[in-house]
């Protein structure tokens, strides 16, 4: 059912488990399927206000109660979220993570898990220092 | 089979491997016994001999007229056969049928196909054991109904449907009614053939299904019973095989086997019925309940879903809390453990099993449990093996999930 690529995810995910002081956290949650996405991000801070630019991901992690592809995928956002910018890390989209994972149709919605919990992590950080964000220096 | 012994099976609800001595009784009728079971030939009445005494075979099983056997190609037909073929021929008297949540899905859609086409059909709840109540059943029964379906054994949670005091209560509610053969009462026994007893008078059912690849036989073949005098009308049209009730040439190998299949089964209950015991059931059992009260002990926030004792002898079916049914299905099968699970995930739909929350089970219960069936040819050193496997398995997707 699943490509070979996807099953190596699935059995060694690297960036499973929690961030202790973890800069923001998202969650997300499939309705269809009742599956559920953690994601703990840390964050490299910049005083500046360019706040999409010079904030980047040094660190991200995800647990999850979800399926192998919800495993596999997830695992594979944080492969490319890492040193990343916030403004970057935005930008991803489903086709993004889920080229050349052959995912079977029905299993496309398990790799919107991982970029939900990441864009809404995004808005967790956002809101937090949102201080930052305004500073007008 | 020795595919067998590197995989180690737990799915034997979903199919059986083909026992070797059915398969050996098969093999000519794949060579030389090739011929059509209609045709006047000798070659042909060869063939045709060899389909009467696996019908013998089966009625006898079934303790019942060798004519009311018709051969399908499964238990899927069976089922659409009676759905279509008794609204079919009964939609005169009344368009109400009574059925349960946890049906196989070709008795589900079968049903939504009628409700399309003006029938009603009451789906009765089971309780949280899996078991539906026969009081339900009476309390469902009207004038109008034509047809109760009850499964034998539910494909998933293996409970056992009370059949024989259902079969009680239609015969009783029949005696009231004006019309007095309605209505009639089906049972898909797919399941159940393997350990129950399938005596039709015994159950009192009008009407039961068969197929020949869950009892060590062939895939492709199933068999209907038909109490002489029960109102439907054939599913396919054509030939005038099976007395008309079902066309198509007769596919011979595999009804063979299905009759060596149910033979093999006989001699074991033969056994039993001769005041022995029959060991082979007693085997699973006992494996069976080894393997749920090892995994109920030592492993924390188990559960077992469907009844302990109204249980088929060879399914277990658990749920984990904190961890993915399919997740978990994928880390056995790496191990080269095939199980199955009950949350559909893995068989294309994402909804969660229809059964486990018809036994009132959330969706992320119903998400995290995994069903595991063993059978004739299950050892005792597997079930170790499983345990062993199970064990880190269910550890390690706690640890990626946040349980
Ligand atoms: S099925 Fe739920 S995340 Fe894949």
């Amino acid at each position: 059912m699943y490509s070979k690529k996807l099953m190596k995810y699935f059995k060694k995910p690297k960036n499973v488990g929690k961030i202790k002081n973890a800069d923001a956290v998202g969650e997300a949650g499939n309705p269809l399927c009742g599956d559920i996405m953690h994601m703990y991000i840390k964050i490299k801070k910049s005083t500046k206000n360019d706040w999409l630019k010079k904030h980047i991901i040094e660190d991200a992690k995800f647990e999850t109660l979800g399926c192998g592809a919800a495993i596999a995928m997830s695992d594979r956002v944080i492969e490319l979220i890492k040193g990343k910018t916030i403004g970057e890390a935005e930008k991803l989209t489903p086709d993004d993570v889920a080229k050349g994972f052959d995912l079977p149709k029905q299993k496309i919605h398990c790799s919107v898990l991982g970029i939900e919990a990441l864009k809404n992590a995004i808005i967790d950080y956002e809101c937090k220092y949102s201080d930052i964000k305004q500073d007008p220096a | 089979m020795s595919k067998i012994k590197e995989q180690i099976y737990f799915d034997y609800a979903a199919t059986t491997p083909i026992d070797p001595r059915v398969k050996r009784v098969m093999e000519p009728y794949l060579d030389d016994k090739f011929a059509n079971a209609s045709s006047v030939h000798s070659m042909g009445q060869d063939s045709a001999n060899a389909v009467l005494k696996a019908r013998d075979t089966i009625a006898g099983f079934l303790n019942c007229k060798a004519n009311e056997v018709v051969f399908t190609s499964g238990a899927t037909e069976c089922n659409n056969t009676v759905f279509k073929g008794v609204s079919e021929a009964m939609k005169e008297y009344g368009n109400h049928i009574i059925t349960t949540k946890i049906e196989h899905p070709c008795v589900l859609e079968s049903c939504k196909y009628l409700e399309k086409r003006g029938f009603k059909v009451t789906y009765l709840p089971v309780g949280s054991n899996g078991v539906v109540k026969v009081s339900d059943v009476e309390k469902a029964l009207t004038k109008k109904t034509i047809l109760v379906s009850i499964m034998y054994v539910n494909n998933e949670v293996g409970t056992i449907q009370p059949i024989a005091d259902i079969g009680k209560l239609i015969k009783s509610f029949r005696s009231l009614s004006s019309v007095p053969r309605f209505p009639i009462f089906h049972t898909d026994a797919a399941q159940a053939v393997n350990y129950l007893d399938c005596d039709v008078d015994k159950l009192g059912v009008d009407l039961m299904s068969l197929s020949g690849h869950k009892i060590y036989g062939p895939k492709g073949v199933g068999a209907l019973y038909i109490r002489k005098g029960t109102l439907i009308e054939p599913l396919m049209h054509g030939g005038r095989q099976e007395d008309g009730m079902r066309a198509g040439t007769l596919n011979t190998p595999g009804i063979v086997g299905m009759g060596s299949a149910i033979q093999e089964i006989k001699k074991t209950t033969l056994r039993q019925a001769q005041g022995g015991e029959n060991q082979e059931n007693k085997r699973i059992k006992f494996l069976r309940d080894e393997l749920i009260n090892k995994i109920l002990k030592t492993i924390p926030n188990s559960k077992l879903n469907g009844d302990k004792k109204l249980r088929v002898a060879n399914n277990v079916n658990v749920s984990f809390k904190g961890v993915e049914g399919e997740s978990l299905l994928m880390l056995l099968d790496g191990e080269g453990i095939a199980v199955s699970t009950g949350s559909a995930c893995a068989s294309g739909s994402i909804k969660p099993s229809h059964v486990l929350m018809a036994l009132g089970r959330g969706p992320l219960e119903s998400h995290g449990s995994i069903r595991i069936t063993i059978g004739r040819f299950t050892k005792e050193s597997d079930i170790k093996k499983l345990l062993a496997v199970l064990l880190k398995a269910v550890k390690r997707l706690r640890e990626i999930s946040f349980f």
